[in-house]
């Protein structure tokens, strides 16, 4: 790309996830094959499996905050704190006019609505104890803008609703606008606190599509024979994103430069995949990219574990790369479970350490590969040292067929 | 309900409100608002908590009664009578 103005590269990086808390701790138990998936309680449900964080809220909001506000505005302050902080900005001194937040989520609302619901249905269904704080908590915009309550951000916020695909949406919208010169900087990823609704778990249970499993870490089985559905997670990966320019004059720490991205839709389903159209979302990212498919050192797959979504994946991943053994597939769900809004962000966040210590974190139980996920360059279980990681693409996929996915590159200081 | 119970009542419901404000030396003819964070939403957690605990219903031209704790109390005296704490 001629115009450096236009080169977006990731600076900070903030995430809570169900097996680790920073990056550091995040990328440390992902190598060392440790599942963050445990047994966990919601109403009408009874017990069940999910992939739950242990961020401290109060570590950058008040008690007040906290009730006043979601849960997944409290894993979005969490993630954009930290992720400022990573990134080294004098934060005082950033023009907050200047600054946007962009997060991708795959629902909102559900959980507030549902806590409302079982609260009136305490008092006969009289709805004037309905709470005044149900719509500021169910718009659309909300974990976004909890963010900018937070930082006292003052450029645009909003949330990219994009189901399964929305933690590269968000990344995507932050990199667009960085472009077209619209904010300085961006707070750009995805959030979920789905896990909190029951009807997420209720909704998977009635399709057929909940992962059971006596041994919760054993549960997400992403590509093995033995899968029976996902596991719902909640979680946030938010970075900053600046114009290289900008990171290079302040002398910031450059985690990876986006260099490709690509969206679309398949148009054919509410829920099944199109894994024609997915092949087409990864080969329009290398285009933008500039590169082919040789140049991929790593694909972070999106399969969630359900029989359909892993095979027409894996279909779709062989179309663009075919056998090249020197590709290596991981898959993050198997450790987290599927954290809805937040998968693209998080899977692609943990993944970018590979540039540095030259590992692909490995798909954990994977112990029957199936024979239809025709995919030899998998990870399986332990992870496997690369020869060189250059370029990473990120694929998220989601309901009513939308299809995402990022490159990044590996930054040499060019 | 006496003066004092319906007192606590206030108190408990403002320490759920603002959990991080030290309500120990809360004046009683001073204004809530001077001596916490409380906005208007904070304000209507108060009404909706009585509410739903005691089933009291505050018509908005009341809220001004409800400024400080000892018209609160004052206000709520007639409405908690027969309530239990």
């Amino acid at each position: 790309m001629s115009d450096p103005n236009q080169r977006i590269v990731i600076t900070g990086i903030g995430l809570t996830s169900p097996n680790g808390n920073s990056l550091a701790e995040y990328r440390a138990n992902l190598l060392a094959g440790k599942s963050g998936v445990s047994k966990y309680e919601i109403r009408y449900i009874g017990e069940t499996l999910a992939g739950v964080c242990n961020f401290d809220p109060l570590k950058y909001q008040k008690r007040k905050d906290v009730r006043r506000g979601t849960r997944a505005g409290s894993i979005a302050i969490y993630c954009a704190n930290e992720a400022v902080q990573h990134s080294g900005l004098n934060w005082p001194d950033v023009p907050k006019d200047r600054v946007g937040v962009f997060i991708g989520i795959t629902e909102h609302g559900n959980v507030e609505t549902e806590n409302e619901i079982f609260e009136i249905s305490k008092f006969n269904y009289d709805t004037s104890v309905w709470s005044h704080h149900h719509n500021p908590r169910t718009v659309a915009n909300s974990p976004a803008g909890e963010v900018t309550l937070s930082l006292g951000i003052r450029g645009p916020h909003l949330c990219v609703g994009a189901a399964c695909a929305a933690g590269n949406a968000g990344l995507i919208h932050g990199l667009q606008l960085l472009r077209l010169g619209e904010v300085d900087l961006a707070i750009a990823g995805g959030v979920s606190e789905s896990i909190h609704t029951f009807g997420i778990f209720a909704g998977f249970k009635s399709q057929g599509a909940l992962a059971t499993n006596a041994e919760p870490t054993k549960a997400s089985r992403p590509f093995d024979l033995d899968r029976n559905g996902i596991v719902v997670a909640e979680g946030g990966g938010l970075v900053t994103l600046e114009r290289l320019p900008d990171a290079l004059r302040r002398g910031a720490t450059i985690y990876g430069e986006i260099v490709g991205h690509a969206m679309n839709s398949d148009a054919t389903d509410f829920v099944l995949p199109d894994p024609t159209r997915q092949a087409e979302c990864m080969r329009l990212a290398l285009h933008r990219a500039g590169i082919g498919p040789e140049a991929i050192d790593l694909v972070s797959s999106h399969a969630t574990a359900t029989e359909q979504g892993d095979i027409e994946e894996s279909q779709a991943i062989h179309a663009v790369f075919g056998d090249r053994m020197s590709l290596a597939i991981n898959n993050t769900k198997s450790f987290i479970g599927h954290a809805m809004g937040a998968a693209g962000a998080l899977e692609l966040l943990g993944n970018l350490p590979a540039f540095d210590d030259h590992f692909a974190h490995a798909t954990i139980n994977l112990d029957r590969p199936d024979p239809r996920c025709a995919l030899p360059q998998i990870v399986a279980n332990v992870p496997r040292q690369m020869d060189r990681v250059e370029y990473i693409l990120n694929n998220s996929f989601g309901m009513l067929g939308i299809n995402s996915a990022v490159i990044v590159k590996r930054f040499s200081g060019e | 309900m006496n003066t004092d119970q319906i007192r606590q009542v206030i108190m408990k419901i403002l320490s759920r409100i603002a959990p991080d404000n030290d309500l120990t030396g809360l004046k009683d003819e001073v204004p809530f608002r001077e001596q916490m964070e409380l906005d208007s939403m904070d304000f209507l957690d108060i009404v909706m908590e009585l509410r739903k605990l005691y089933r009291v219903q505050i018509p908005e031209e009341d809220y001004g009664f409800l400024s400080t704790m000892a018209s609160t109390v004052q206000y709520l005296i007639p409405k908690l009578q027969t309530a239990t704490a």
